[in-house]
């Protein structure tokens, strides 16, 4: 099982409570990366948010330079809002880390994303949310599946490519392509049928009422006559892991509350509940906040349910204190990873 | 009122829930999306097992219809199949998660826009103010003293007793919050829709919220 991290990016916080700067935010992001890699993890996920308290907002930027900076680690997006960017250059950043990399450990993870925030910023058309994702993702597919350098795609959204090159190729073969879902049933079968591996983003409620959405993802990959490596299903959760399970609390509650505040003011929500928090961080929630040995118990627990060969972790949201994000990837590497290894050994 | 077939417009999230809540309280439940019925046949039979899957005509035949489609695509909903029909309006509009759409920017309640739309549907709007997680996770039997209660808008008195009934066995107390203008306090960015409600704090939460709109 990869075991593996993720963020948006997250901006710290002065005592006042006031933003510091987004640009600092992105170079403790890198800063994380590269931590990550030496440690041992096997997977980092980044985000493409929009805000100021989550700047990630390029990935593509990200992964090529963690690319150069990194050995081992698989890179990719987490996700791509691929319905309103532009798939060519989707690729082409990806590959182009690809190849920085040495080839072979970058990857592409597609998402819808939320419509508010990307749809006004690059101008288009919320009506056209489901048609713009299929066909972007189509193109996406095409260009990486190509044999050649020159690809062909026709459809409505955008001009046809006729026998034009997208370079650079991905010096391993075609990366892996991602189609993340927050577990809308229609998105698993989407991806089972286009024999696509599968993200899940599970972010509240017991993540093992998952397990029907991978079967209808398998089921329906099989169906589709896929049947190769290539399916296979992840999961992106929230969590945090620190020497003791009090500890993990204590550091992940506040950014939780920050950004619930934040989310709350945005959507007319009441103030966050501690409750309903401490609820989500104990099995069977959605939180994977503890020592390593429950992290990792929890991993395994989900395993049985899911059949998922990564489990990644966003840990740095509300203004995370830095040192906590880097000691919890440490630990996510050097203690949970071999106690995931030696339970799932056991079974 | 005995009610035999539910159809579910709509096997997304909350498609998806309502029919399994509804298949646990005893109901026919037929699925359907704007596809085909045979693309959501592996669908229905994993996630909702028991519904069957339809295509939406058959599903808008139904005793009782759940419309639960993304919002921004209410237009693809069809107002002749749903004529004469009880309809459930689970939807939302919510600006601030799901963008801006010009026909529902308006001081007027989503339900209100919807049935402008489905002129001849028997609307009701419900269901709208409880998560997609909650809903079969919140139900309790009739009488338990934490019984989360659900509030139900329309301008038909005849198909809101209807919907009342299929509120109640799927586990929650259905209080009657007036005309379908009504629905408008019950919307995201609301008090009601905030939080979990019993019935009484619901009736006194729709007494307060009415109050100052009425002469
Ligand atoms: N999130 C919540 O907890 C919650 C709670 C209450 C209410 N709501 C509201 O409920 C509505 C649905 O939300 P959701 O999260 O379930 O959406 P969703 O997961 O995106 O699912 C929508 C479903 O509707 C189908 N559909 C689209 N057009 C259709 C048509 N004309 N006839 C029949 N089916 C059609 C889609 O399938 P195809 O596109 O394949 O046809 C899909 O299965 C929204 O308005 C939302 O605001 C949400």
């Amino acid at each position: 099982m990869e075991i593996g991290a993720y963020s948006f990016g997250d901006t710290q916080l002065n005592p006042d409570g006031s933003q510091r700067g987004t640009s600092e935010a992105v170079r403790n992001l890198f800063e994380a990366i590269v931590q990550a890699d030496h440690a041992g993890l096997d997977y980092f996920g980044i985000g493409e948010h929009h805000t100021t308290s989550m700047p990630a907002s390029s990935p593509g930027a990200i992964v090529a330079a963690a690319a150069a900076a990194t050995k081992q680690i698989k890179l990719g997006s987490a996700a791509s809002i691929i319905s309103t960017d532009d798939p060519v250059r989707v690729f082409q950043q990806f590959a182009t880390a690809d190849a920085i990399s040495g080839g072979g450990r970058i990857e592409i993870t597609a998402g819808r994303g939320s419509s508010v925030e990307t749809f006004p910023l690059f101008g288009y058309d919320l009506g056209d949310y489901d048609e713009l994702y299929a066909q972007k993702l189509d193109l996406l597919m095409t260009i990486n599946n190509s044999a050649t350098p020159e690809v062909n795609w026709d459809g409505s959204r955008r001009p046809a490519i006729t026998n034009l090159a997208v370079v650079p190729r991905p010096a391993a073969g075609p990366m892996p392509i991602w189609l993340a879902t927050g577990g809308n049933a229609g998105s698993s079968a989407r991806a089972g049928q286009l024999g696509l591996p599968v993200s899940y983003g599970i972010i509240g409620g017991a993540p093992h009422r998952f397990a029907p959405l991978a079967e209808l993802y398998r089921r329906s990959a099989a169906q589709a006559g896929h049947s190769g490596p290539e399916i296979k299903v992840s999961v992106a959760a929230l969590g945090l892991v620190a020497p003791t399970k009090q500890e993990a609390l204590d550091r992940f509650y506040p950014g939780w509350h920050n950004l619930n505040v934040e989310m709350g003011r945005l959507r007319g929500w009441p103030a966050p509940d501690k409750r309903a928090f401490l609820a989500q961080a104990e099995a069977p929630g959605a939180y994977y906040v503890g020592n390593p040995d429950e992290v990792a118990e929890r991993i395994v627990h989900l395993h049985g349910h899911l059949g998922h060969m990564r489990h990644f972790l966003q840990t740095d949201i509300g203004g995370l204190p830095h040192e906590h994000l880097l000691e919890s990837i440490q630990l996510l590497a050097t203690e949970v990873k071999p106690r995931v290894e030696r339970l799932l050994a056991r079974k | 009122m005995e009610l035999g077939v539910i159809g579910i417009l709509g096997a997304g999230q909350v498609g998806t829930a309502v029919a399994r809540q509804a298949l646990k309280a005893g109901y026919r439940v037929k699925i359907a999306t704007a596809k085909p019925a045979a693309e959501i046949a592996l669908l229905a039979e994993i996630i909702t097992p028991g519904a069957e899957a339809v295509d939406a005509a058959e599903a808008a035949a139904a005793d009782l219809v759940v419309a639960a489609v993304p919002l921004h695509k209410y237009r693809t909903l069809r107002p002749d199949l749903l004529a004469g029909r009880t309809v459930v309006d689970a939807m939302n509009y919510w600006a601030q998660t799901d963008g801006v759409i010009a026909d529902f920017d308006d001081e007027r309640g989503s339900s209100e826009v919807i049935q402008e739309f489905l002129a001849g549907a028997r609307l009701v709007k419900s269901l709208n103010h409880i998560g997609y997680r909650e809903l079969e996770v919140d139900a309790r039997e009739p009488g338990s003293a934490d019984r989360r209660a659900l509030a139900l808008a329309s301008d038909d008195d005849d198909a809101k007793a209807v919907v009342a009934g299929f509120i109640d066995r799927l586990g929650y107390d259905p209080i009657d919050a007036g005309p379908l203008s009504a629905g408008r306090v019950f919307q995201p960015g609301t008090t009601i829709f905030n939080a979990a409600h019993t019935a009484k704090q619901l009736r006194g939460l729709l007494a307060e919220a009415n109050e100052p709109a009425r002469p």
